[in-house]
């Protein structure tokens, strides 16, 4: 395979397919037809972008609020190097206490004094609560995985286990983060109460809020890829003679397994948007909590930070729905994996 | 005693109503080393008869007997080719053939089954498409991919489900010519069905038609009396061939043509039209 065709099949995978008709053009593959798909590929949408950012600009500073006028794409833009700024700042401030304490620590060893180490305590910066929020939401959604993949094959296996969790399955599946969050905390209030506890109960609330939330798509395809196994195969294997845990592990999951991971991807989309509610009533550090802080402290740049959140918040969705994707190319027999 | 058979096994579906039978009072005995093979019309019951001796499904009534003892379900004993190939599309040739010989060969070392694979890839002449995934093979190579697998856990009878019905002419035609030559190796027990009698004159020692159903019943049956290697281009020019070849169609459209009669019957009356003439459409002529 020539190296050309390994890259646009990269592309491909990692979900920026937008990018192959560049390569093609850099190989100077049909240059006429590239122009064209360039053209709609990446020319439509950048106009798309361009008309938002224009309606945009042109109906916020029409609106006033209690807090000033509507910031337009100019002021969120600048409100975003000013976040970038603030957590240089505070990197840099950090650095420096970790510094003086090490030339303290160096003081006291020769005064020989006990010497006892201290953290830096400043407050957490954007990119600190953007991590934090990964954090929450990859906790959340690998407890969801931990119960819904085995679960669903339960359901896929076996008839009258569906039949018996149906019913809990739709009730559950369209309830509000919102209602199951004061359960959970109040939960992990009575049940999280170790002396010394490896993770904040905010953090534990808003990660099992999340994963009550988001088990659901995992857990219905699933069941559905575990029940829907060609029969043919089953066929194979009876005529084999395979056991029953060789049956599952050898016929039944490698046939689910692009459905399951269609599931997960679902999955952590669902659990990234409830996320966000999570940590607001959690008080859970992430973006959640900035969204919440920025709106109850009123400054003229409140908006602006709101909107800096609000898009930092779609873009990282979108990269762990590519990440998703690129996962399950991977696992997915029906297209190309990665080494053929 | 015969090596495999099948006594007095019939099958229906459904129930009520609905029931319709299948195959009804099945008789066949298959001596060992022998390839016989079923030829019949489509919907007229073969994939039923070769569930039923896979042990795929059960007959309602009668015995599926092999070596004297009744078959028990399904086993690696009888290996299946089947129609649609029903490859693992997750695994590689080697990775599909190999999934059947760990089975068979469990007490083994890995590297021995491994090289076992390998033999049956072989066998079939896949080793360049050994590490290839099935999608990427045409049809006749995933079919070949099947009958390694079939192989590969040394079954007593092998069972092939019109294993070339799906493929073009001149694959269909290869195949044939490699399939003869893997059975004349060493002469395993087989049950070919098919629905092309040519098909079943070059492979098989013997021919038995099915009756097209509903309650299909098999027809007596041909001996194939054609020294081996059966050459296709000279068989066509062979009295013996073309004897068998005239015996059995004449045999299979005689039956047919009484199952249509009887069918007739039940059917809707269709209006006798005929066209006037055969010129183009008045309207459509420009003058």
């Amino acid at each position: 395979m020539s190296n050309k065709v390994r890259v646009i099949r990269g592309l491909d995978m990692v979900g920026l397919g937008l990018l192959v008709p560049f390569v093609k053009l850099a190989t100077g593959e049909a240059p006429r037809t590239q122009a064209r798909e360039i053209l709609q590929s990446v020319g439509l949408p950048v106009l798309a972008i361009g008309a938002f950012l224009l309606a945009w600009s042109l109906l916020a500073s029409s609106v006033e609020t209690s807090i000033g006028s509507v910031p337009g794409p100019i002021a969120v833009a600048t409100e975003a190097g000013n976040l970038v700024a603030d957590h240089r700042a505070e990197r840099a401030k950090e650095a420096a206490f970790y510094e003086r304490m090490e030339t303290l620590k160096l003081k006291y060893a020769e005064e020989g004094k006990p010497w006892k180490d201290r953290r830096y305590s400043g407050k957490p910066t954007y990119f600190d609560q953007i991590l934090t929020s990964l954090k929450t939401v990859f906790a959340g959604f690998v407890l969801a995985s931990l119960i819904a993949v085995p679960l669903g094959i339960l359901c896929g296996l076996s008839d009258r286990f569906y039949a018996a969790l149906n019913p809990l399955i739709q009730v559950f599946k369209p309830v509000s983060p919102l209602a199951w969050l004061p359960i959970v905390m109040i939960l992990v209030s009575a049940l999280y109460t170790s002396a010394d506890p490896m993770f904040e109960k905010s953090f534990i609330s808003s990660a099992v809020t999340v994963a009550l939330c988001s088990l659901w798509p995992t857990l219905v395809n699933t069941a559905l890829g575990v029940a829907s196994v060609d029969p043919d195969h089953m066929n194979v294997a009876r005529v084999l003679k395979l056991s029953q845990m060789e049956r599952v592990f050898k016929i039944v999951l490698p046939s689910a397994l692009p459905l399951i991971f269609t599931g997960l991807r679902l999955s952590l989309g669902v659990g990234w948007m409830v996320l966000i509610a999570a940590e607001m009533l959690a008080q859970n550090p992430g973006l959640g909590k900035f969204v919440w802080d920025m709106f109850q402290n009123g400054s003229s740049q409140t908006l602006a930070q709101i909107m800096v959140a609000v898009f930092t918040i779609g873009l990282i969705g979108f990269a762990l729905d590519r990440m998703m994707s690129f996962v399950q190319s991977l696992v997915s027999f029906d297209v190309a994996p990665a080494k053929a | 005693m015969a090596f495999f058979e099948l006594r007095g096994v019939s099958k229906s579906y459904g129930s009520g109503s609905q029931r319709t039978s299948v195959l009804a009072d099945i008789n066949l005995e298959i001596r060992e080393g022998e390839l016989l093979a079923v030829v019949g019309f489509s919907g007229s019951g073969k994939t039923t008869l070769i569930s039923l001796m896979a042990g795929l499904i059960e007959p309602d009534a009668g015995h599926v007997l092999l070596d004297g003892a009744e078959i028990d379900g399904p086993g690696p004993d009888r290996g299946v080719v089947f129609q649609n190939y029903s490859l693992l599309p997750w695994l590689t040739v080697h990775g599909n053939v190999l999934l059947a010989i760990r089975h068979v060969h469990a007490g083994r070392p890995r590297q021995e089954q491994s090289e076992l694979a390998d033999h049956y890839i072989d066998m079939v002449g896949l080793m360049p498409a050994r590490d290839k995934y099935p999608r990427a093979l045409s049809g006749g190579m995933r079919q070949r991919v099947s009958v390694a697998r079939g192989l590969a856990t040394d079954p007593r009878v092998m069972l092939l489900d019109e294993p070339l019905s799906a493929l073009d002419a001149l694959t269909r035609a290869t195949l044939q010519d490699e399939i003869e030559q893997i059975w004349r190796r060493d002469r395993k027990t087989a049950v070919l069905i098919t629905n092309d009698v040519d098909e079943a004159i070059l492979l098989a020692d013997r021919i038995v038609p099915l009756r097209p159903g509903p309650g299909a019943t098999l027809g007596p049956s041909f001996e194939v009396a054609l020294d081996r290697p059966r050459d296709r281009t000279a068989i066509n020019h062979d009295p013996t061939y073309k004897k068998i070849r005239a015996q059995v169609t004449q045999y299979l459209m005689l039956v047919g043509r009484s199952h249509r009669r009887a069918g007739r019957r039940s059917a809707p009356a269709l209006p006798d039209l005929r066209p006037l003439d055969l010129g183009p459409p008045r309207s459509r002529v420009v003058r």
